[in-house]
């Protein structure tokens, strides 16, 4: 069973709705446990980066890492992206997960805050989480808050500068942009996600 | 590159789309649901659904819309009409929508704004502002459908709703609904410098030009429009193809 973890931050039904479309069977749960055993785990979330604090609180953060030390398929939409890193200029006492380097970081003063809307992404060839889907293609945005780009970035987008729209290790996946907002394109991601 | 988005609305009365010429004489134009999801295919980068009537026996009504619209749609989806508290706000996330739009709920109480904010976060709430000239380069919110008119001016309102917590703005020009004669550049360039949210231009949409005049001169992020859409005066594949041409940055194709 897929699990899609439900710490309180945001509305988790559209997730849930694509991979229904997709016909993957998953479980939106706040249980710890249910997230151990979970053979793929999807963390979504929006909001502050604060919220992810609840995650260590509630017990999901160790059944999330030990997953991951089990290379159980994770993939972080937005917020649960960010949370993957150290933690965020946007609640720097919020620690985050910090399997991956690097901080998350405000846009700058010159453009428009949140980034909202379509935008197109440069993908990486080789990237799993992008197969088949051609580089320039359009995905839904909408944060305050990015992770730079470093090695683990398969997918740039340019918006007052360049920034990671996706990161991959391993089993591990995150996408700032919705994929379950983002027309065809956003489906065959998920679709993706689904079959590793 | 950030692209300008065109949104297809659905007004929506007692489970069939209307769409009215200045708040007034409305005609049947479908289900909501099957139309949400041609546009969707045509090419919309999001849809809103507005329920005009808003009548309490009506909410069991729109969920079920909503829900059966929802299933289909892998695009943002939008829903407002009639949400007055928390709660109502959450039934309609839980049905299925993105985002909620509140109009008069948040003129009677601002704090509302937060509340759904801190709850569902800001990306969830947009704050739609009804706008009527009032005199040179001023114009006064109205609510209650454009009914009612509030005293305040619409510039801002939409800085104290970006304020409390509201995500984007959608801007309609009651002078230019249903008109077809054109977004009124003026005031959506008047809101969109004013605050930093994305500001959506709603009213008087009539053809490709007025698209490309709102995203240029008016400074709108958005442009949405309803009666184009539903009787065949423009396929919005069509008009995406036209502001393409014409240098709109665009999701094209789609």
């Amino acid at each position: 069973m897929m699990a899609i973890v439900d710490y309180g931050a945001g509305n988790l039904v559209s997730v849930k709705k694509a991979l229904d479309w997709l016909g993957q069977e998953s479980a939106i749960t706040a249980d710890p446990g249910q997230v151990a055993g979970a053979t793929r785990i999807i963390l979504p979330g929006v909001g502050h980066f604060a919220s992810t604090a609840s995650l260590g609180r509630s017990g999901l953060q160790n059944a999330i890492a030990d997953a991951l030390r089990r290379a159980v398929p994770f993939l972080g939409i937005c917020l649960g992206m960010q949370w993957m890193f150290e933690g965020s200029e946007e609640s720097p006492e919020t620690p985050g997960l910090g399997i991956l380097k690097g901080e998350c970081e405000k846009f700058p003063e010159r453009v428009k805050s949140p980034h909202v809307g379509w935008n197109s992404v440069e993908v990486d060839s080789c990237s799993r989480l992008f197969r088949g889907v051609p580089s320039a293609s359009f995905v839904y945005f909408t944060h305050s808050y990015r992770v730079p780009v470093s090695e683990e970035t398969v997918a740039c987008c340019e918006y007052g500068g360049r920034f990671s729209a996706a990161v991959e290790r391993d089993s591990m996946f995150g996408v700032q942009f919705h994929p379950e907002k983002s027309g065809e394109i956003g489906l065959k991601v998920l679709a993706n996600f689904c079959s590793f | 590159m950030l692209t300008k988005r065109i949104i297809a609305c659905l007004d929506v009365d007692g489970g069939r789309v209307v769409k009215g010429v200045q708040f007034s004489g409305l005609r049947d134009a479908g289900d909501p649901a099957e139309l949400a999801k041609v546009h969707s295919e045509s090419g919309a980068d999001e849809i809103v659904m507005l329920d005009i009537s808003a009548a309490h026996e009506r909410r069991k009504t729109l969920l079920d819309t909503v829900r059966r619209a929802a299933r289909q749609l892998f695009i943002p989806f939008t829903v407002g009409g009639g949400i007055r508290t928390v709660d109502d706000a959450a039934e309609v996330f839980a049905a299925g929508a993105d985002k909620i739009s509140i109009n008069s709920a948040a003129l009677a109480e601002p704090g509302l704004i937060t509340q759904i904010a801190q709850r569902f976060g800001s990306q969830a709430v947009v704050v739609a502002i009804d706008a009527k000239r009032c005199g040179n380069r001023s114009w006064e919110a109205f609510t209650h459908g454009g009914r009612v008119g509030t005293g305040r001016d619409a510039v801002e309102w939409a800085l104290e709703a970006e304020r409390r917590g509201a995500g984007e703005i959608l801007l309609t020009s009651m002078d230019r609904d249903g008109t077809g004669a054109g977004f009124d550049c003026e005031l959506t360039r008047a809101v969109a410098d004013a605050v930093r949210i994305p500001v959506i231009a709603s009213g008087g949409a009539g053809g490709a030009a007025h698209f490309a005049e709102v995203f240029r001169h008016g400074h709108a992020d958005a442009a949405l429009a309803a009666s184009i859409f539903h009787y065949g005066f423009s396929k919005l594949a069509d008009l995406k193809r036209e502001l393409g041409a014409q240098g709109v940055p665009l999701r094209w194709p789609c």
